[in-house]
């Protein structure tokens, strides 16, 4: 395994009015890596996505990002650094077509200017080709993208943050609402990922990360509770019991 | 749908140019100059209708204080022609200050004494303040209602405090147009008013071919997306401010653009034109006509405009009730506009619900093979 670091979580912290969503949690990441992380409900597993790409202010802690620290950035800038997000619910423009979604994701410079008297760029063209072929969108170029169906729809959000050319892509619940066949070409899609991007996904479903074959951080009530490859996380104890319910001593 | 959709904008646009610039010529020779000077008058408004279509209709900003860049406009063009006339007033300086006893003219006129200055003014000052209300209000992320309640706030603090300034600008009374000369002619007489038409009619096509280039192409899709979901626009890499910001700024100069044309085709401008009431109607026009067509905003302007005047002739008080009643009725039943309500295949629908319309025997949205389907 390459051994760059790409992403460090340094003790954070998030306080909601006194709840504490993170709680001094501490998370590695290496460039190229596939990470999985899950956790039961109110784990915290989106707050941390909230402080990676900005949406939340860590009350305390530090985030590293390729030597950089990201709090306090805006959350464009931290876009443009190289962190992509692909959001839970999937997020796309539902009023332009698919094409228009994928040239907003692959448009480079992201400045006005750029985007109000230049046309976009052949290399960008063709990417967004390539892209609509990996995600089979390619006969939909020019529907609506409200029209597509919910598991295109995710495709779609996942195509854009590929477009986006992020070092380091966040999913959240790539899976959720997909049938068992889109789970599958799911999950292959996004292992194909890794290895040049790092990656982290987010999901509860069991089959989905198992079929990953990845690191899993197991969170829970805000903090990493345990690291390593699914045999090891299944057999660990504290796992089993925040997972069948069981209180905590 | 893409496809034969874009064959029925483009026919709707087409026909409605052929149209419109029919009227445009045949207007002057038909119209007696009153009615001319009021359908320039409604030309005029317009184009700051079309700003706020791009402002409201593309970005969702709903802004309530379109008057303050379309008073602005109007001021700038108005300070000129008064300064320009002024040369037989005491102290060579327009006529009104005489009356509050101001000898020396305010710092700030001294420019709009070049014609140059005046031309780029009626534009860039208001374009400029609506670019800084607008950056201080978008960077501190104000958004839906409270914008709309902050951009409503901030027309009554222009209204007040022009309304205030007598040794200024003449406060309430506002500045008169139509007795200044230009170009050696009266501003008020009928054929400066005739030139002023067809300037008007010439600005119109040139601010929707602008308006139409500013919303084409990935600027324009930057822009819905910032309406429909805007933190998405940001991790995707984007500032949305810097692009609100833009597309305030360039309402705010159409807006101005407007001001001015409105001004000296109505003989005046004055506090008024930041009235409440003024700038929730440039909204009900956009919103009659049809947000995100910029079309619909032209044509909302321009009819309901006309349609005020002559229900006002005939029955003076009957007005507000229509007005008010057209609002309902769109954000009841025609939610995107009239326009929109047309290139929805309203017409058809309802035809069809009065059995008036055989039901269209292809299913319209198979478009499993788009490719063979939209080639019809």
């Amino acid at each position: 395994m390459n051994n760059t670091n790409l992403l460090n979580l340094i003790d954070i912290t998030v306080s909601f009015e006194g709840f504490l969503a993170l709680n001094k949690l501490n998370l590695n990441l290496n460039k190229g890596e596939l990470r999985a992380v899950i956790g039961p409900n109110g784990a915290g597993k989106t707050t941390f996505l909230d402080v990676i790409t900005g949406k939340v202010k860590p009350t305390k802690g530090e985030v590293i990002f390729k030597g950089k620290s990201l709090v306090g950035r805006k959350e464009h800038k931290i876009a443009r650094l190289g962190v992509g997000r692909k959001f839970q619910s999937p997020r796309i423009f539902e009023n332009l077509t698919v094409k228009e979604n994928l040239e907003i994701s692959v448009s480079t410079p992201k400045s006005p200017l750029n985007l109000i008297n230049k046309s976009i760029k052949d290399e960008q063209l063709n990417e967004i080709e390539r892209l609509m072929k990996i995600v089979n969108l390619a006969q939909k170029v020019d529907s609506k993208a409200g029209s597509l169906s919910h598991g295109q729809k995710q495709w779609l959000e996942i195509a854009m943050l590929v477009g986006q050319k992020p070092d380091l892509m966040l999913v959240d619940e790539p899976v959720a609402g997909l049938t068992d066949e889109e789970t599958d070409l799911t999950a292959d899609l996004l292992k194909s990922l890794s290895g040049e991007n790092t990656v982290v996904v987010i999901d509860h479903d069991m089959e989905f990360i198992r079929r990953l074959d990845s690191n899993v951080s197991v969170l829970n009530q805000g903090t990493v509770l345990c690291e390593g490859t699914m045999e090891t996380i299944q057999k660990d104890q504290k796992v089993i019991d925040v997972y069948l319910g069981r209180p905590e001593d | 749908m893409s496809l034969s959709k874009i064959k029925f904008d483009k026919k709707i646009v087409l026909s409605f140019w052929i149209i419109l610039i029919a009227l445009i010529i045949a207007a002057p020779t038909l119209l007696p100059v009153f009615r001319l000077n009021l359908l320039g008058r409604y030309l005029s408004l317009s184009i700051v209708a079309l700003g706020v279509d791009l402002i409201w209709g593309y970005t969702g900003l709903l802004s309530l204080g379109q008057g303050i860049f379309f008073a602005l406009g109007g001021y700038c063009a108005a300070m000129y022609l008064q300064i320009t006339s002024s040369s037989e007033f005491p102290n060579n300086i327009p006529e009104f200050f005489a009356l509050y006893g101001v000898e020396k003219l305010p710092f700030f006129w001294e420019p709009f004494r070049s014609p140059v200055f005046t031309f780029f003014a009626i534009w860039i000052i208001p374009a400029l303040v609506a670019g800084l209300i607008g950056f201080l209000v978008f960077r501190n992320r104000i958004k839906g209602v409270y914008f709309s309640i902050l951009t409503q706030a901030s027309l009554l603090v222009f209204f007040n405090f022009f309304n205030g300034q007598q040794k200024l600008i003449n406060g309430t009374n506002g500045l008169k147009t139509d007795v200044t000369q230009l170009f050696g002619q009266m501003v008020g007489s009928e054929s400066m008013q005739r030139i002023f038409f067809w300037i008007t009619a010439i600005l119109v096509i040139a601010a929707w071919f602008f308006a139409k280039w500013v919303v084409k192409g990935r600027f324009g899709n930057i822009l819905i997306g910032i309406r429909d979901d805007e933190p998405r626009v940001r991790f995707t890499g984007y500032n949305p401010v810097i692009f609100k910001t833009i597309i305030f700024s360039i309402a705010g100069g159409l807006a101005g653009i407007s001001g001015a044309l409105y001004t000296v085709q109505s003989g005046i401008v004055s506090p008024q034109f930041m009235t409440v009431p003024f700038s929730i109607e440039m909204v009900i026009w956009v919103a009659v006509g049809g947000r995100g067509t910029l079309l619909g905003a032209i044509l909302g302007a321009v009819f309901i405009n006309y349609a005020k005047s002559l229900v006002s002739e005939a029955l003076p008080a009957s007005w507000m009730f229509i007005q008010g009643g057209l609002f309902i009725l769109v954000v009841t039943a025609l939610p995107e506009g009239v326009l929109g309500w047309i290139q929805g295949d309203g017409p058809r629908n309802l035809l069809q619900r009065f059995g008036l319309k055989r039901k269209i025997e292809t299913y319209p949205s198979l478009e499993v093979n788009n490719k063979e389907g939209d080639n019809e």
